[in-house]
């Protein structure tokens, strides 16, 4: 039955192959995918891009860095559970620091006080996890309004999502709003990193889509990831 | 007595002048320099900071071309391609592949606004010939941002040859781009598809 099933999904992989020269063995739903990158796009161009411009068009930088530093505090305590499941209990404990320091000498998360002290920001989540436990990335995924992902990274996120701290503020109002000016806040400290994809890319779905393996595989093994070969191929007369 | 106490001064000082000329031409020493004297400049200069692209451009190719390797990043970044390529397509790819780079690079620079850096120092025996220099760009309320140089020693000094901006190494990034088009239009294709997109960039660049 399982050989079966294996020579069905072959088939139907060679099929998919032969309609798209470029498969890419990572990326199975490229059209689907494609279909949803499409959508983000719009979504960014006519919502999400104006109004994290003219946040940080109106909004102080030194505003700015404080909700950047309340946001980032928030999202600690968490790291720092992905850390101890990871493993990395000292990591963990530097997280789950930061956290009672910022959220008290720092004035509720607004100043960054354990980054002074020596305690790092960590970047963390179940993702990565799941990644660290040995689980593969799974297919690549686009989401609706968040972007690359995959099946792994997409899982990590609801969960993220379910844990998410401002889940606790019981007012829908303030939580929207409170989630509104997260996003706001992300989007525009990425509005730099979003122009350059556009000039350097040849095709941007496929320089995000590798941008997204590569980062990913990085932050799982928090920078150090095994070196991968990148001269396999490279002729020998040009080194 | 004296004389001996002389003598180990002079063998001492001897000794150490190859190393001191040695750490001038170090790698990370050359990272650091490179990139000290290119942010000093961009933040003094007048039309750098009115936002003159051209005198940016300019700035890179002046100061930081002379340390990349392009022939061996565009080679890296076609992977087997590279191979199928004749040595006139090849000067095409290095000169098309560079002129983006620069332009990114050109970008990525002018979006600079007093970040501060930190040079990590180098891992990495006196003998190694292929090495990884490491530099953080530190900003407040976020994750430092990790820049890695993969650079070669070789008969002219040591050239960059790959950088890594948070784990995503730029010449990998482009691998499969290049394939992908290679293996729809061939390596003209590809050359003629970098040339368009020079073009647009300076057309834009002009526009603004």
């Amino acid at each position: 039955m399982r050989r079966w099933l294996a020579a069905g999904f072959a088939v139907l992989a060679a099929g998919c192959a032969s309609a798209n020269v470029n498969v890419d063995p990572r990326d199975p739903w490229e059209g689907m995918n494609r279909g949803i990158y499409r959508f983000n796009e719009k979504l960014d161009d006519w919502i999400a891009r104006p109004v994290a411009t003219a946040y940080r068009d109106v909004v102080h930088a030194e505003i700015r860095l404080r909700v950047r530093n309340f946001f980032s505090n928030l999202a600690d305590p968490f790291i720092g559970v992905n850390n101890m499941l990871q493993g990395k209990f000292e990591d963990g404990i530097s997280d789950w620091a930061r956290f009672a320091f910022n959220s008290t000498i720092g004035l509720l998360g607004l100043h960054d006080v354990a980054s002074d002290m020596g305690y790092d920001k960590h970047n963390e989540d179940f993702g990565q996890t799941f990644g660290r436990w040995g689980v593969g990335f799974g297919p690549y995924l686009v989401l609706p309004a968040l972007g690359p992902s995959s099946v792994r990274d997409g899982t990590g996120t609801a969960v993220d999502w379910v844990t998410d701290p401002l889940n606790l503020v019981d007012s829908n109002t303030v939580h929207y709003s409170l989630v509104g000016v997260r996003v706001t806040q992300q989007r525009a400290d990425l509005l730099d990193a979003g122009r350059l994809l556009e000039e350097a890319a040849l095709d941007r779905y496929v320089f995000l889509r590798d941008a997204y393996f590569q980062r990913r595989r990085s932050l799982i093994y928090d920078g150090r990831p095994p070196r991968e070969e990148v001269n396999d191929s490279l002729d020998s007369t040009v080194k | 007595m004296n004389m001996k106490k002389s003598l180990a001064i002079l063998i001492s000082l001897l000794l150490s002048l190859p190393l001191l000329a040695q750490d001038a031409g170090a790698p990370d020493v050359l990272v650091k320099n490179v990139t000290l004297e290119v942010v000093d400049i961009i933040a003094k200069d007048k039309d750098i900071r009115a936002g003159s692209r051209q005198k940016l451009i300019q700035l890179i190719e002046e100061k930081v071309l002379p340390h990349f390797n392009f022939a061996s990043m565009t080679a890296l970044a076609m992977g087997q391609g590279w191979n199928k390529a004749n040595p006139e397509q090849k000067k095409a790819l290095i000169e098309e592949f560079k002129t983006l780079l620069v332009r990114t690079y050109a970008s990525a620079l002018s979006a600079y606004s007093e970040q501060k850096f930190e040079f990590r120092p180098l891992r990495a025996k006196p003998t190694d010939t292929d090495v990884t220099v490491q530099v953080r760009v530190l900003q407040p309320g976020t994750q430092p941002v990790p820049i890695d140089y993969s650079m070669e020693k070789t008969a002219a000094g040591w050239k960059v040859y790959d950088v890594m901006v948070g784990g995503v190494s730029l010449v990998v990034n482009y691998r499969t781009e290049f394939a992908n088009s290679v293996r729809n239009a061939g390596i003209d294709g590809l050359i003629k598809e970098l040339q368009t997109k020079n073009r647009s960039l300076d057309a834009g660049a002009a526009k603004k």
